[in-house]
């Protein structure tokens, strides 16, 4: 390509094409971007109701800036500008009791707590079901289509049921929350894992074979060490979808507590900056713990030598 | 391990499963299989057929023992039996829903004997066609499809039996032949939910959302400092819940379609956006230089090297979104709908506890969804010929 062959001529004449030649620059500005193109957006589509306040207390010719700041400072807008939502999080996470039903903390760790129970599940049974598969023709020609067929199916949508049913029993709680959880993080596991599983190849097995190793010995020091890489892949996928799967279990018990209750109630009242700072919280709820994974698994992989 | 602890060759999991069977037909027929006390003898065919199942899973056991070297005829026998196998169990099934359907909730002993005896036989039935060696690679393909479909029909003939012979009240579970009637039942409701939810939201929301992806990921890929800077972004949103953007929408857009199809369009984006971007930088280098030996423009070679090059990339965020696309308007119905669509459906009748009309929706929705898929994967398979793994 051409811009390969230019860049180190580039470099010499440009002094911040050193900051800008690796990711981190580049990524900067798309954040910057975004958060700009946010604010234009907010003045946008918040200016119509303020206009219409104008109107009503008979302010004629507001200056332009004075339209500006009263836009990003609205008590409801349409779309909260990014300091108000950073205002919001600040005052529901630092400047309430953790016990508080106001406390984006407390809502976080119900959320928090039924992924985690859900992940957890989830990832020892897809395992579980992985070292099936692998081992057992029959499973793998009988169950291995349906788990991947099923991923084409929309899962969440049982959701609500599995909730309000086993609230009908009389379990409710952290435990059916998990549930979806549970449902939404195994499938990427198993496939994975079973991928990695028989990743091996074939001249390794044969080596194992003529250690004369069982299967249960060729388990443990060829096929697990090997499958290591794509379990935490698909152990971030994993945890992806089970964050989703918590959230969504919050919808239908009515909005009582967790980020999905926050999201609900806000959608009721109309309280956007509420939304928005629930989605925040989620998202970053999300990025901390694919992270968390991502670390675990440099640390694993470096101590196992299999380090890239 | 010590190879003298190692069990004799013959116990295999085929012979302990025809065991099994043997043991519970047998133990069905002497133990009282209802409340009422009646058992299963009063029914002659079920008899027959339970005796026909135990029979030839002794023929089954007996061929694993040592010393029956007599009984292991022709390959055309093995596979007879296999046949009679596959019927006996249709039959015994055929016999006893009904049975069940007479006596809800009062089976006892004898009929879950009769269930579990139906449990091995049907394990017992997809490990020996799962073992057929076919040389036909078209039979071989049917076999291949056939196992699946032998295990999810035992699933679902389990879930009728265990759901009816225990009486599971109907709120919890109903079972498949409820929800069978009650899809037959309400198919103008069904249909029109589908059209409001898949017709109109999922996929005007799915084009929009790719073909808008698509499009910025190959002006992004003009331009190298955005494809470094929006990559890492892409992939971090493509791990988010953005699935909570749905209230937003919600009041951006109204209760109808398009604030559905707006969150689609938003779950969609990110991932048709990475995949292409990672897509169109594919082709390798040698490629790119025959194409400008060959003095052919960015767009000729864009579109005859780097888009056939992506194409197995754009296809699987074709896929990924597929399922995606549908995710998202149910779940975007839950925050507000008019009073029609999947996701509206599933919230209600929850409420109300009509849960068979839950579940018949879903059916709508897996059955939709897999068809989706399934249409993408045929048109991967129309468009990237040439790669490996559809060359085989």
């Amino acid at each position: 390509m051409t811009d390969t062959a230019l860049s180190p001529q580039r470099a010499g004449t440009n002094p911040f094409a050193g900051l800008m030649a690796g990711t981190a620059g580049p990524v900067a500005v798309v954040v910057l971007a975004i958060i700009a193109i946010w604010y234009m957006a907010a003045v946008a589509l918040n200016t119509p109701f303020q206009r219409d306040v104008y109107q009503r207390g008979n302010q004629a010719d507001v200056p332009f800036t004075q339209l500006i700041a009263d836009t990003l400072a609205q008590d409801r807008p349409v779309l909260p500008a990014p300091h108000q939502v950073l205002t919001e999080i600040y005052e529901t996470t630092f400047e309430k009791k953790i016990t508080s039903k106001r406390s984006l903390i407390y809502h976080s760790g119900i959320t928090l707590s039924s992924t985690l129970l859900g992940f957890l599940i989830g990832t020892s049974l897809g395992i579980l079901l992985a070292i099936g598969i692998v081992h057992s023709r029959v499973l793998d020609k009988s169950l291995m289509p349906w788990v991947i067929s099923s991923q084409t199916i929309p899962i969440l949508a049982i959701a609500p049921m599995i909730i309000v049913v086993l609230n009908a029993v009389g379990i409710s709680g952290l435990l059916p929350k998990a549930m979806i959880s549970t449902y939404l993080s195994f499938f990427p596991v198993t496939v994975g894992m079973v991928k990695g599983l028989r990743s091996p190849k074939v001249i390794h097995m044969d080596l194992m074979h003529t250690y004369s190793a069982t299967r249960i010995q060729a388990f443990w020091k060829l096929r697990l060490p090997y499958a290591v890489p794509y379990l935490f892949t698909s152990m971030k996928i994993g945890m992806a979808a089970s964050l989703v799967g918590a959230i969504v279990g919050e919808l239908p018990t009515g909005a009582v507590a967790g980020l999905g209750a926050r999201l609900l109630a806000g959608s009721y009242y109309g309280q956007t900056v509420q939304i928005w700072s629930a989605l925040l919280m989620a998202a970053f709820l999300a990025g901390s713990l694919v992270a968390l994974i991502g670390v675990f698994e440099k640390v694993t992989l470096k101590r196992m030598g299999m380090a890239r | 391990m010590n190879t003298a602890l190692k069990p004799p060759n013959w116990i295999n999991s085929s012979s302990l499963l025809s065991a099994g069977i043997v043991i519970c037909a047998l133990a069905a027929l002497v133990t009282p299989a209802f409340d009422t006390g009646a058992s299963l003898f009063a029914d002659l065919p079920l008899t027959l057929v339970l005796l026909l199942l135990a029979a030839l899973a002794l023929v089954f056991v007996l061929k694993a023992a040592p010393g029956a070297g007599f009984l292991n005829g022709p390959a055309r026998g093995t596979a007879l039996l296999d046949a009679a196998l596959g019927l006996a169990i249709l039959c015994a099934a055929g016999l006893l829903i009904p049975l069940a359907h007479q006596n809800v909730g009062e089976a006892t002993g004898g009929f879950w004997a009769v269930v579990v005896a139906l449990w091995l036989s049907a394990w017992l039935f997809v490990e020996r066609i799962a073992s057929l060696q076919m040389k036909d690679p078209s039979l071989a393909r049917a076999v291949n499809f056939a196992i699946p479909v032998a295990f999810g029909a035992t699933l679902l003939l389990l879930w009728e039996l265990i759901v009816t012979g225990a009486g599971v009240p109907k709120v919890l579970l109903p079972a498949p032949s409820e929800i069978w009637l009650r899809m037959t039942n309400s198919v103008p409701i069904l249909w029109a939910d589908f059209q409001q939810t898949f017709l109109k939201a999922v996929l005007i929301g799915y084009a929009l959302g790719c073909g808008s992806a698509f499009i910025t990921a190959i002006a992004i890929d003009r331009v190298p400092f955005l494809r470094r800077g929006l990559l890492p972004v892409g992939n971090l949103v493509s791990a988010l819940p953005i699935i909570g953007v749905a209230p937003i929408m919600v009041m951006w857009f109204g209760f109808d379609w398009p604030s559905k199809a707006a969150v689609v369009i938003i779950m969609t984006f990110f991932p048709m956006l990475v995949n292409t971007v990672s897509g169109l930088a594919a082709s390798e280098a040698m490629q790119r230089d025959l194409m400008r030996t060959y003095a052919s423009n960015y767009w000729q070679t864009l579109i005859k090297l780097r888009l056939p090059m992506a194409m197995p990339f754009i296809f699987n965020a074709l896929k990924i979104n597929s399922t995606l696309a549908l995710i998202g308007a149910i779940v975007a119905e839950f925050f507000g709908t008019p009073i029609v669509g999947m996701g509206f459906r599933i919230s209600t009748e929850v409420g109300r506890m009509n849960v068979d009309m839950v579940w018949a929706e879903i059916a709508v929705a897996a059955l939709a969804g897999s068809l989706f898929y399934g249409a993408i994967a045929l048109l991967e398979r129309a468009v990237t010929f040439w790669h490996p793994s559809i060359r085989g």
